[in-house]
């Protein structure tokens, strides 16, 4: 990320070097003598009369050239045009100092070759304190100060920052660290914040990317996430305000999973992975901070549900015998994308015994049908995480995600008879006219399959929608940018 | 002393003046917002009597979904066609 715009290096031949070197000092003499030529200045970090106590030997005392120069090794060679280094070369060897500067026969005393040493400016005790000094004014968000005496974690949670859970301080150091995760502008706006519509900026989604305990590089995926969220369909604001037990629940695909550590095996919907953890933790963390969504508050959930602290998981591509949901939502292979499921807890399917499609699928049907209520129909759709175990039936039988969704969708006509208010006794139910109807268990595409788990066990699961479509919530996918 | 940033909107409340409140509903209008929920119009229906009994002239509205905010639209029409309004907002 840069910052406000770099103080211009001194044009010509130039040296960047610290007197804390010993290559630097071994290069000395051929400092002296590229600067009695005439076409040199040295930049020295450290000592201000090294190599030499002379008008050519400037002090970067502050590291400001070095740092907004990006200067990585000492000595660095840099051929100067307009304040920028575009040409660089780093360390002592003499073929390439000569090259560089087009002298024959310099340090002729001396090795023919000695790397360098780590400049000053990237020396890790130093790096987050030159970070927030030279692009700190790029971060716009108020300041707060935590006193000496008071604690940062219970300060925190005085402001009423936190889920419940600890949250990691966003620092001015950390929150530049956050934004090298992404390419986007620090003052981007991202999206229109739910409930209170507050704009969002790339910056404020770092804030609590930070606090949620992300590593930069899950940046773009909590964005991305963020974007779909905050969409009219998606409707992250009749979520926050429902009653039902209900939150964003956040599939990734594509090769971003593996890049950043997502977990679609063993347990890829509990705890123990960061990456999982923490995604769906930020996006959280950015409604309830930026947007205002908080329990209580237009968070109405009558008992609520653990993924609203955070759900985010990874399908495992590689092993599944279909296409992946991001796939059969339309986009190419090898997208990375972030589909947003408007969803409560995952419940387990079990089924140890179908050695047969069929007689998974029907089972598979058996279980879907109590969602919500088995009275309830095509209001709600569901995400089915079929494990490796369960996929292995259909891989065998050679079906397909499409035979699949056909065959399960006849087993999920249920007689409306069975289903109206006072059926059987019970008063809740659908209207009286649907008595003589079949009627389909989900809406038409209401059935993602997403592939994961770990390759013991012949268990699945499914995580129930909430009221889908115009009138509720429509699952969005989108593509990640990086 | 730690120095962190601010992970909220930020947002300043903006203090404003409330109606003052009418001495009687007679020869007022007021809005009835349904919300859609199921049975709110019942509720509506047995307000809307009592209303009109004290007088008020009474217009009926309803949101497009209730899992939605109302739309701006709806809102400025309650807003400049209605001395009050009263909401139902569940089953």
């Amino acid at each position: 990320m840069s910052a406000t715009s770099p103080p211009p290096l001194p044009e010509g031949l130039v040296a960047v070097v610290k007197q804390d070197c010993p290559t630097c000092v071994l290069v000395a003499p051929v400092l002296e003598d590229l600067a009695a030529r005439g076409d040199l200045t040295v930049i020295s970090q450290d000592d201000p009369t090294f190599p030499a106590d002379a008008d050519w030997v400037i002090h970067d005392d502050d590291l400001a050239l070095s740092w907004h120069h990006e200067i990585e090794t000492v000595p660095t060679l840099l051929r100067v045009t307009d304040g920028a280094g575009a040409e660089r070369i780093e360390g002592w060897s003499r073929e390439q100092w000569e090259n560089f500067t087009g002298i024959d026969a310099l340090g002729v005393d001396l090795p023919d070759w000695r790397p360098g040493c780590g400049s000053l400016s990237v020396d890790p005790t130093r790096t987050d304190e030159l970070a927030v000094r030279f692009s700190g004014s790029v971060l716009k968000s108020r300041r707060v100060e935590i006193a000496a005496l008071e604690d940062d974690w219970e300060a925190m949670w005085d402001r009423g920052w936190s889920d419940g859970l600890p949250v990691v301080p966003p620092t001015e150091a950390r929150v530049l660290r956050m934004l090298e995760g992404t390419s986007r502008a620090p003052d981007e706006l991202v999206a229109i914040v739910p409930p209170d519509l507050v704009e969002c900026t790339v910056e404020k989604v770092a804030v609590n990317a930070v606090m949620a305990g992300c590593k930069p590089e899950y940046m773009p995926v909590v964005l991305t996430a963020l974007e779909a969220a905050c969409t009219d369909e998606f409707n992250m604001h009749g979520l926050l305000a429902t009653t039902m037990p209900v939150g964003p629940v956040m599939i990734v695909n594509g090769p971003i999973c593996e890049e950043i550590g997502m977990n679609s095996g063993l347990n890829l919907l509990g705890q123990g992975n960061r990456a999982n953890s923490t995604i769906g933790r930020a996006l959280q963390l950015t409604v309830r901070n930026v947007g205002g969504g908080k329990p209580g508050g237009v968070d109405r959930a009558t008992q609520g549900n653990p993924g609203k602290i955070g759900l985010c998981f990874a399908e495992d591509e590689a092993g599944s015998a279909w296409d992946s949901l991001a796939e059969s939502r339309g986009f190419a292979t090898g997208a990375s994308t972030v589909t947003l499921f408007p969803g409560e807890g995952p419940r387990l399917l079990f089924d140890q015994k179908s050695r047969s499609p069929e007689s998974l699928t029907k089972h598979f049907a058996e279980m879907l049908r109590t969602h919500a209520s088995p009275r309830m129909v095509m209001q709600f759709e569901t995400v089915l995480v079929m494990s490796p175990e369960h996929m292995n039936r259909y891989r065998d039988a050679g079906w397909d995600r499409a035979r699949f969704l056909e065959e399960l969708g006849a087993h999920l006509m249920i007689d409306g008879a069975d289903i109206v208010a006072g059926a059987h006794g019970i008063e809740e139910g659908m209207p009286d006219f649907v008595k003589d109807m079949q009627l389909p268990k989900f809406p038409p595409g209401g059935i993602h399959v997403v592939h994961g788990g770990s390759n013991a066990g012949l268990f699945s699961a499914a995580i129930g929608g909430w009221v889908t479509g115009e009138m509720g919530s429509v699952t969005v996918t989108k593509e990640i940018v990086r | 002393m730690t120095t962190v940033l601010d992970p909220t909107g930020e947002l300043r409340p903006e203090a404003r003046e409330r109606v003052a409140r009418p001495e009687s509903l007679n020869g007022l209008t007021v809005g009835l917002l349904d919300i859609t929920k199921p049975r709110g119009n019942v509720f509506l229906d047995r307000v809307e009597e009592k209303l009109t009994e004290l007088g008020a002239s009474v217009k009926r509205f309803s949101k497009p979904t209730f899992t939605k905010p109302a739309p701006i639209d709806l809102r400025h029409e309650i807003a400049t066609s209605c001395d009050a309004v009263i909401e139902a907002l569940a089953d």
